[in-house]
């Protein structure tokens, strides 16, 4: 894990000093809150509806056991004893007091963490593949790459008023985990003809209002030339990006406005001048930075216990089968820990949760752990013959729930049970989803099924990308739900299609039921998924299961 | 806009927690929306919203919200606004945590509210 130098922790150090001094003077009244806001936003600190909440970078979704130790130390310190996890991997408080943000800044500062660059119209934290130096499938460990880009766009000079927020995802794998094509840069690290890394690189990707599939800007970017590329690029859309209406002022409308080609080649322009001013000291910097991301030193042990254990008990083989994914070192596993208890909100986990699992990525995991965009929590190496330990400790602590990709694994954002933006509540859907799916007991052979719940247009919860997705709005003030069905989230990303018509907040599990059994009464045979099956029928056969044959329902 | 009055009361969130706060007759907040003030009069909403504005030291982000005249004070009418009085549905934390009782006096008729489809 990369460890901050001198100067990395000087600048923290020293942003925490200029805001405590902001914040004192906000609440002596010498700062009105137009002033002290985009003070606040710079150090990840929001307004919402019940409370403040604090947003923490997490950068690509990286921790370490003490990380997450003094992040659990935090949330039984300073807020209700627990945090969420969210689909951009961060954490985020939900009840820390204005007056007590600098001290809980101080406490992030001393495992090297902070909350910078979580708000605001800047780069934000760099997202990543979060099976990253572990996948079977991966080219290179992406993260090297992540950190440059985080120490590249940290304070960068120029970026630090963009025309709006920026958002940059890093990919290792062909099997894309990172949803690169929804982001304002995706990075997919390929290999050219003469085998040496590269990206592909893709723009304009986002979701949102205006949901768009980023485009390929460059098929093949040496991996040398990533820094003067990605600054280009986003130096081009600093100048283009309107400034005039927010909600045109994300660089997927710049590529819609201005077409891929024009962008392309004002880039291209700009990067061979950039190129020659980066002078190799950005490589000399991934070297040192590739130094801290070395592999862990594998071990080689037998793994008779692990199969032994998954003969003899049925529920730690069942987790086996959905929560485990191959490793590229032999007798490894990635493990992912769900994060989707049934009746509980997803991406939350307790102090003592987080505990639980620093301890295990000490003991067992080399010490890494990694949050997912889909809100759970990886251990990225666990040997097999480890594994059954680690399965029954999580069960202790209520973390062994067995339905990663399953219907149950739902992502929703906070909504309006958090979110000043919401138009609607989202965790009691996905709780009253869940609960429904365990008490009719069909989530194994439903098999794997996606559904992703935002409350509101902007998308946190990708219910643009969900097989079902849905978005909570606010019809004449009653809440009110509307489903998108076919959406993707992996290398062949795809956005969802309007089913029809929303649901009252009553109306939505049932819907969410009849779209689950004319799937199951439809497929070809059970290994058909449900995003196959609507692949090959399309919207016909599932709007009759929500509307009726032949019936225009009217919204609520 | 229909012709029977709005009623209005001015919202904002406490600047040190966050928590949601009513502004009384008297001029200070309370955290309980029964004892807000209400105002009938678009003017004299706007003007009250203008003080509140004012003295920034103990709130923040004041905005005016429509009310309902109920049997012990203002009731919320929009379903934010309903949830602002009472906290998230997920965990009992914020205003429900603090005093159960608030909670339990709206809860049904909320209920009743925030479901009806149609
Ligand atoms: S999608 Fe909307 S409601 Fe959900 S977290 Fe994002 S802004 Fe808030």
């Amino acid at each position: 894990m990369y460890r901050y130098n001198d100067f990395d922790n000087a600048f923290v150090r020293e942003r925490i000093r200029q805001f405590r001094a902001q914040v004192q003077r906000r609440i002596v009244g010498n700062l009105t809150e137009d002033e002290f806001k985009p003070l606040r936003l710079m150090n990840g600190l929001y307004l919402q509806l019940h409370a403040y909440m604090l947003r923490v970078a997490i950068p690509y979704g990286t921790l370490n056991a003490q990380k997450m130790r003094q992040l659990a130390l935090i949330a039984t310190r300073w807020d209700k004893g627990y945090g969420h996890f969210t689909t951009r991997q961060n954490i985020q408080y939900n009840w820390p007091k204005l007056s007590d943000v600098p001290d809980i800044l101080e406490d992030l500062a001393v495992v090297q963490m902070h909350a910078i660059q979580t708000s605001g119209n800047t780069i934000r934290n760099v997202t990543a593949d979060h099976f990253a130096g572990a996948a079977a499938d991966e080219i290179e460990d992406p993260r090297p790459y992540a950190e440059l880009i985080r120490q590249w766009s940290t304070d960068h000079p120029e970026f630090q008023f963009l025309p709006r927020k920026f958002k940059i995802a890093v990919t290792g794998s062909p099997h894309d985990r990172a949803v690169t094509r929804a982001h304002d840069i995706g990075l997919r690290m390929v290999r050219n003809g003469a085998g040496e890394t590269g990206f592909e690189v893709i723009i304009g990707g986002g979701l949102g209002r205006t949901p768009i599939m980023g485009k390929v800007l460059r098929g093949f970017l040496p991996a040398r030339d990533l820094l003067p590329y990605l600054e280009a690029i986003v130096s081009v859309y600093n100048l283009l990006g309107r400034r005039d209406n927010k909600y045109k002022a994300r660089i997927k409308i710049t590529v819609r406005e201005h077409g891929i080609e024009a962008i392309r080649q004002r880039v291209e322009t700009d990067f061979v001048l950039r190129r020659n001013s980066f002078a190799g000291a950005d490589q000399a910097l991934l070297n040192d930075i590739q130094n801290s991301f070395r592999p862990p030193v594998f071990i080689d042990a037998p793994v008779n216990s692990f199969d032994v254990a998954r003969k003899n008990d049925p529920d730690f083989d069942m987790w086996v089968k959905t929560n485990l994914t191959g490793h590229k070192h032999p007798g490894y596993a990635i493990v992912t820990i769900s994060l989707k208890t049934p009746g509980g909100t997803p991406g939350d986990a307790t102090a003592q949760q987080m505990q639980v699992m620093a301890e295990l990525a000490e003991r067992n995991g080399h010490d890494e752990l990694r949050v997912s965009h889909e809100q759970n929590i990886i251990l990225p190496h666990i040997h097999k013959s480890h594994v059954p330990d680690v399965y029954n400790a999580l069960h202790a602590v209520g973390l062994a729930t067995a339905n990663i990709g399953l219907v149950s694994d739902i992502i929703a954002c906070p909504g309006m049970d958090y979110c000043a933006l919401a138009t609607a509540r989202s965790i009691p859907i996905a709780q009253e989803i869940a609960a429904r799916i365990n008490e009719l007991k069909l989530e194994r052979d439903i098999g794997p099924l996606k559904i992703k719940i935002s409350g509101c247009i902007n998308a946190c919860g990708h219910h643009h990308l969900g097989h079902i997705g849905i978005l909570g709005l606010d019809r004449a003030g009653v809440e009110n739900y509307q489903i998108t069905l076919g959406g993707e989230a992996t290398e062949n990303a795809q956005l969802g299609e309007r089913a029809g018509p929303g649901f009252a907040a009553r109306e939505i599990v049932p819907a969410i039921e009849r779209l689950i059994h004319a799937y199951l009464a439809r497929r070809k045979n059970p290994s058909e998924t449900f995003l196959e099956t609507y692949r090959r029928l399309g919207l016909e056969p599932f709007k009759v299961a929500l509307y009726g044959e032949g019936r225009t329902r009217h919204a609520a | 806009m229909s012709n029977h009055t709005t009623i209005m009361v001015v919202t904002a969130n406490d600047l040190i927690d966050g928590d949601a706060v009513w502004l009384t007759p008297d001029k200070d907040w309370t955290r309980d929306i029964r004892k807000a003030e209400t105002i009938e009069n678009e003017r004299a909403a706007q003007s009250r919203l203008g003080e509140a504005e004012s003295h920034p030291g103990k709130v923040i982000g004041p905005y005016l919200a429509e009310v309902r005249h109920g049997p012990a004070g203002a009731e919320p009418v929009h379903f934010r606004e309903i949830f602002r009085t009472r906290g998230p549905s997920n965990y009992p934390h914020g205003k429900q945590e603090i005093d159960p009782g608030v909670e339990a006096e709206i809860e049904a008729e909320i209920e009743e509210r925030i479901c009806v489809s149609v």
